[in-house]
C-alpha cells in the first residue's frame, strides 16, 4: 500500500470539502445582505448587485485555492515523481 | 485522466512549442479583430440595425466603467473593453465542440493577469506621474509601504487563479459528467458554465478598472472631498 498516494488522495478530499465550507456559509451571509438591502432600496440595486458580484468573486477565490491546492496534490504532487 | 494543469502541444515552432490554448487564442483574435473590421465599417450618424446594436454595446460598457471607476470611459474604454470580450468569447468557446476554452488553461490567465499588472502601472504613471504613481503606495500612511507592494501582486495572483479555477472546473466538470452520462445530462451543467463564464469576465473586467482606478486615486495629491464623487 502506497501511503503516500493514499494521504494526497484523502487531504486533496479535504481541502475541497472543508475549502467549500467557509466561503458557502460567507456567500450565504452576503447574499442574504444584499437582498435585504435592495429590498429597503430598491433604486440602489445597480450598486449593490455589482458590488455583491466583485465581493462574491473575492470570496470564492478562497474555494479555488483550496481547489488548486487538491489539483496540486492530484496531478502534480511533488512528493509523487 | 488528463491533468488540467498540462497542456497539449500540437507542434514545435523552432524551439517553441504551440500549445492548444495558442491557437484556439489566436482563433480567437481573428474572430474578434476581422468582427469588429467588418462591423465597424460603414458607420453612419443614422444608425442602422447592425450599427445600433453595437452602440448598445459600447454605451452599456461606457456606463459600466463611469459607474465604477467615477471617471470618464475614455481612455479605459479599449483596454477593458478588450479584456472583457476576449475573455467572454474566449471562456464561450467551449461551446463549439472540441474546443478548450484557453482561459481554462494556467498560461492564458497568467498573461491576462500580467497585462493587468502592468496597465496598473501604466495608468497609474499616465494618470498622476512617476512621483504619483510611486507615492500611491504610501497610500494611506507610508507604514503600509511594504504590504501595498505585497498586494500589488498578490491580487494579481489572485485574479489569475481566480480565472483559471472558474473556468477550469466547469470544463472538468463536464468532462467527468459526459464520460459518465454522455447524452443530455451535462447539458444543464453547459448552461451553468456559460452564466459563470459571463460572470467571470464582467468580474475580471471590474477588478481590473477597480484596480488601476484605486491606484489613480491614490497617487493625486490630496484633494477636497467632491460632492459628485461615486462610490465604487
Amino acid at each position: 500500500m502506497d501511503y503516500l498516494r493514499l494521504a494526497s488522495i484523502v487531504s486533496a478530499a479535504f481541502a475541497v470539502a472543508f475549502g467549500a465550507l467557509g466561503p458557502a456559509l460567507a456567500e450565504g451571509r452576503a447574499v442574504a445582505a444584499a437582498m435585504e438591502a435592495i429590498a429597503r432600496q430598491p433604486e440602489a440595486a445597480n450598486t449593490i448587485s455589482r458590488t455583491l458580484f466583485v465581493g462574491l468573486a473575492m470570496i470564492e477565490t478562497t474555494a479555488i485555492y483550496c481547489l488548486v491546492i487538491a489539483l496540486l496534490l492530484l496531478f502534480a504532487n511533488p512528493l509523487l515523481v | 485522466m488528463m491533468s488540467p494543469l498540462n497542456s497539449v502541444v500540437l507542434y514545435q515552432l523552432g524551439p517553441i512549442p504551440i500549445t492548444q490554448a495558442v491557437v484556439t487564442t489566436w482563433g480567437i483574435m481573428i474572430v474578434l479583430v476581422v468582427g469588429a473590421f467588418l462591423l465597424t465599417r460603414r458607420l453612419d450618424l443614422v444608425p442602422t440595425r447592425r450599427q445600433a446594436a453595437l452602440e448598445l454595446v459600447v454605451v452599456t460598457l461606457d456606463s459600466q466603467i463611469t459607474e465604477t471607476s467615477g471617471a470618464r470611459p475614455g481612455p479605459y474604454r479599449s483596454f477593458i473593453g478588450t479584456l472583457f470580450l476576449f475573455i467572454l468569447v474566449a471562456n464561450w468557446s467551449s461551446l463549439i465542440p472540441g474546443v478548450e476554452p484557453p482561459t481554462a488553461h494556467l498560461e492564458t490567465d497568467a498573461a491576462l493577469a500580467a497585462l493587468v499588472f502592468v496597465s496598473v502601472i501604466w495608468f497609474g504613471i499616465v494618470g498622476d506621474g512617476v512621483g504619483g504613481y510611486l507615492k500611491s503606495f504610501a497610500a494611506p500612511n507610508p507604514v503600509m509601504i511594504p504590504l501595498n507592494i505585497l498586494q500589488s501582486l498578490t491580487r494579481v495572483f489572485s485574479m489569475f487563479v481566480r480565472l483559471f479555477g472558474n473556468v477550469m472546473s466547469g470544463v472538468f466538470v463536464i468532462g467527468i459528467v459526459a464520460s459518465l452520462a454522455g447524452l443530455l445530462v451535462p447539458i444543464p451543467l453547459m448552461a451553468l458554465d456559460l452564466l459563470t463564464g459571463l460572470v467571470q469576465a464582467y468580474i475580471f473586467a471590474v477588478l481590473a478598472l477597480v484596480f488601476i482606478s484605486s491606484t489613480i486615486k491614490d497617487g493625486q495629491p490630496e484633494a477636497p472631498e467632491t460632492p459628485t464623487k461615486k462610490e465604487i
